[in-house]
């Protein structure tokens, strides 16, 4: 018997028990986070097409300390004049953590008058959020916002 | 039936904007969330909304499971004559629900 062996099996046992609780504490975690199937990416190019995204125009108001990311109040609103001419035709808010990349859509028109919606949204982790508006122009217009989340949406009860 | 909460204005001008506040009693279960079996529990949300003013669809919204419980919309429209508002809420195993207010112009 050598007393490498005995510190090497020491050492093996440590790892394996280690690795054991590692796993047990882990699983619960990686069975409740269920897999993205689109990316956040793909969800804009879903909803904008190939057209080219500008920054500007659309402010996107939310709290950017979140304690409870079950309901997050955010507001949506477009500079635009709201006519037959040059109004708003759709809003889109995506994320960028949740299970899955879509918040919600709405689709105005120059009978709404303004382009400001509010509604109360799941976060399911600290993460940026990203709304965009089409015009009728057929142009896109985006803004992002950022919101540290304390307690998340989803996995709780 | 699910318990609604609707906002529009008493009465309003003509070519006024007016806020239009709308909830609905509704869990929006996500699909996503483990129950206290710890198996996945299915999907139960409202997928769509939508106002019609005088038979014309002014607001639409399309809802996904990051739209937290009890779906809430506020949004504005024109008002233009005296006529029904008319909110219906579309969801999954077949929910639907449909609410009528009056806008009165003046």
């Amino acid at each position: 018997m050598t007393p490498s062996a005995g510190t090497r099996n020491r050492r093996d046992l440590l790892a394996a028990g280690a690795a054991a609780v590692l796993a047990i504490t882990v699983r619960p975690v990686a069975a409740a986070s269920p897999v993205r199937t689109e990316s956040t990416a793909e969800a804009i190019r879903r909803f904008a097409g190939e057209a080219a995204i500008t920054p500007g125009r659309i402010h996107l108001d939310l709290p950017p300390l979140v304690e409870n990311g079950n309901a997050v109040t955010i507001t949506v609103t477009v500079d635009s004049p709201m006519t037959a001419d040059d109004h708003v035709r759709r809003i889109a808010v995506f994320n960028d953590k949740n299970p899955q990349p879509n918040v919600v859509t709405v689709h105005l028109g120059p009978a709404s008058g303004r382009a400001a919606v509010t509604t109360r949204i799941r976060l399911a982790d600290t993460q940026r959020i990203t709304a965009i508006a089409e015009t009728s122009d057929g142009r896109y217009w985006s803004t992002s916002a950022d919101a540290i989340v304390t307690l998340a949406a989803c996995l709780e009860g | 039936m699910a318990r609604t909460l609707i906002n529009v204005p008493k009465s309003a001008k003509a070519g006024e904007v007016v806020t239009i506040k709308t909830l609905i009693s509704h869990p929006m279960e996500t699909g996503f969330r483990p129950g206290a079996d710890g198996r996945i529990m299915a999907r139960d949300i409202i997928t769509d909304f939508a106002c019609h003013y005088d038979g014309r669809e002014v607001f639409r919204a399309e809802l996904f499971p990051a739209t937290a419980a009890n779906p809430y919309l506020t949004f504005t429209l024109v008002a233009q004559a005296t006529g029904p508002l008319t909110f219906t809420w579309r969801g999954d195993n077949g929910f639907s629900q449909t609410e009528t207010a009056t806008l009165t112009v003046t």
